[in-house]
């Protein structure tokens, strides 16, 4: 495929094992894509074993288990434990619901090294409405439960419309929960964040206020609690460099073994991701056709391809493109330079109108109800 | 919460913590074995440049160390 020089291909670093698209919650901005009911195959856990050794031997060592709610496969600890004796520093990336004090005994025994609670708002009422579940004082027990048992704490915090303006009280309570990390994550607009896009982007005067919030919390906490903060790149100039440069750091796992070069990739057409069920670790990050599509920057239109700064952003997020122009070979959007960029001032725009109108539309909750609409 | 480990594709000392990866070269990662809670920074510059048949560690030493306090790589008593 054009742009691949396969003598530059660099080892995978970050594995992220997908277990499983079954979730408890329902977040209507979660990343999974809309049609996941149709995707409910799960691979074994003697395939997932295969792929943490491969991976492993090729170089990647941060290793994150995510889904869906990866607390619900029950060859979890087996699988950590395996992931600890091959050196991965391993992340269980949880909603929480369903982790109990022995669960996270059980885990710290097998060698998990740190749980990413998420947590959907400050307040109980928000937090149950937006997860879809009663779950909220769980969560925040999971939290304490979490430090209690000597793991890092990382706290994440999805921000979007219906929670920014708790960002004050979401700060105090993950100093109240002694948080060591938190990750305040700004809404990316994918798979049922896109569905709900109207509904969950901030105004621009919100994301403003929101920002130097954290901001100013950022500087209070230096030294005691390290924040990430994902910004939103809708109100930025130019893109983030998609999955630090397509094929370079990033494999993705999907729950039925499929490998993506992205999380989202499965809606990009034409890319044929390959199974491990059929071929190694290896033949997919160095031969697929997947990880070769925008290896490199050859495939670039203009004014990516002629743009001093394509080594920096790559051109910005490829299903972003796709998404938003459906040419997934375009400049993302986001980027100023774009021919394409008043998409976005459009979504702004149309999100603005929908948080001033007084009829409110329904958010569209992820559940298998709703997939199979798609 | 951090962990130093030797990666064998990277020919490297890797530290890892939630979320992140920082490689060290080879001085810093000599340095940060020996804070294993036994030694005090006297006694790290002694056997370093013990090891390395060298004097005047100590500046540096005591810089990187700063450093690696900051980011919480290590922790004082
Ligand atoms: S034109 Fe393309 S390469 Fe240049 S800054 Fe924009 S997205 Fe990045
Ligand atoms: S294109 Fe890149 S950043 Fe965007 S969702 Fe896909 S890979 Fe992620």
């Amino acid at each position: 495929m054009a742009g691949s020089n396969k003598t530059n291909i660099t080892p995978p670093r970050w594995l992220l094992a997908e277990l499983t698209y079954k979730c408890p919650l329902q977040c209507p901005y979660c990343s999974n894509p809309l049609d996941y009911a149709k995707h409910s195959d799960e691979i074994s856990t003697e395939d997932w074993k295969r792929v943490l050794s491969e991976a492993r031997k090729m170089g990647a060592v941060q290793l994150g288990f995510s889904g869906g709610e990866p607390l619900t496969r029950q060859d979890l600890a087996e699988l950590v434990k395996h992931a600890r004796e091959l050196g991965y520093y391993s992340n269980l990336i949880t909603s929480g619901y369903g982790l109990t004090e022995e669960k996270i005994i059980q885990l710290k025994e097998a060698g998990l090294d740190h749980i990413q609670v998420s947590i959907q708002a400050s307040t109980q009422d928000l937090n149950d409405h937006l997860a879809g579940t009663e779950s909220f004082e769980h969560k925040q027990e999971v939290a304490r439960l979490v430090k209690k048992h000597g793991y890092p704490m990382v706290l994440c915090v999805v921000i979007h419309r219906e929670n920014i303006h708790q960002m004050p009280e979401i700060l105090a309570m993950a100093e109240e929960l002694g948080a060591d990390y938190l990750e305040l994550a700004n809404t990316q607009y994918y798979g049922w964040a896109h569905a709900n896009r109207d509904l969950l982007l901030p105004t621009q005067e919100q994301f403003e206020q929101a920002e130097e919030i954290a901001q100013a919390f950022k500087k209070k906490v230096a030294g005691k609690m390290k924040i990430y903060y994902v910004v939103p790149d809708f109100y930025e100039d130019r893109p983030k460099a998609c999955m630090n440069g397509w094929g370079t750091t990033f494999l993705t796992i999907a729950p039925d073994g499929v490998a993506l070069p992205c999380h989202s990739a499965r809606e990009l057409p034409g890319l044929d991701c390959p199974n491990v069920n059929d071929y190694s670790i290896s033949e997919i990050w160095h031969d697929s056709k997947a990880f070769n599509f925008f290896r490199g920057n050859e495939w670039m239109q203009e004014p990516c391809k002629s743009c001093d700064e394509k080594d920096k952003d790559f051109g910005g997020c490829r299903c972003q493109a796709y998404i938003l122009t459906g040419d997934m070979y375009k400049t993302d959007p986001v980027c100023s330079k774009s021919p394409d960029r008043k998409v976005i001032q459009d979504a702004i725009d149309s999100a603005r109108k929908s948080a001033l109108s007084a009829d409110e539309q329904p958010l569209i909750f992820r559940n298998s109800k709703n997939s199979k609409a798609y | 919460m951090h962990r130093l480990q030797w990666e064998e594709a990277q020919q490297k000392d890797v530290i890892l913590y939630p979320e992140g990866m920082v490689e060290l070269n080879q001085s810093s990662a000599e340095i940060l074995k020996l804070c294993d809670g036994t030694r005090n920074l006297d006694q790290i510059v002694v056997d370093l440049e013990e090891k390395f048949a060298t004097t005047g560690l100590k500046n540096d030493i005591t810089s990187f160390l700063e450093v690696a306090l900051k980011n919480g790589w290590i922790q004082q008593d």
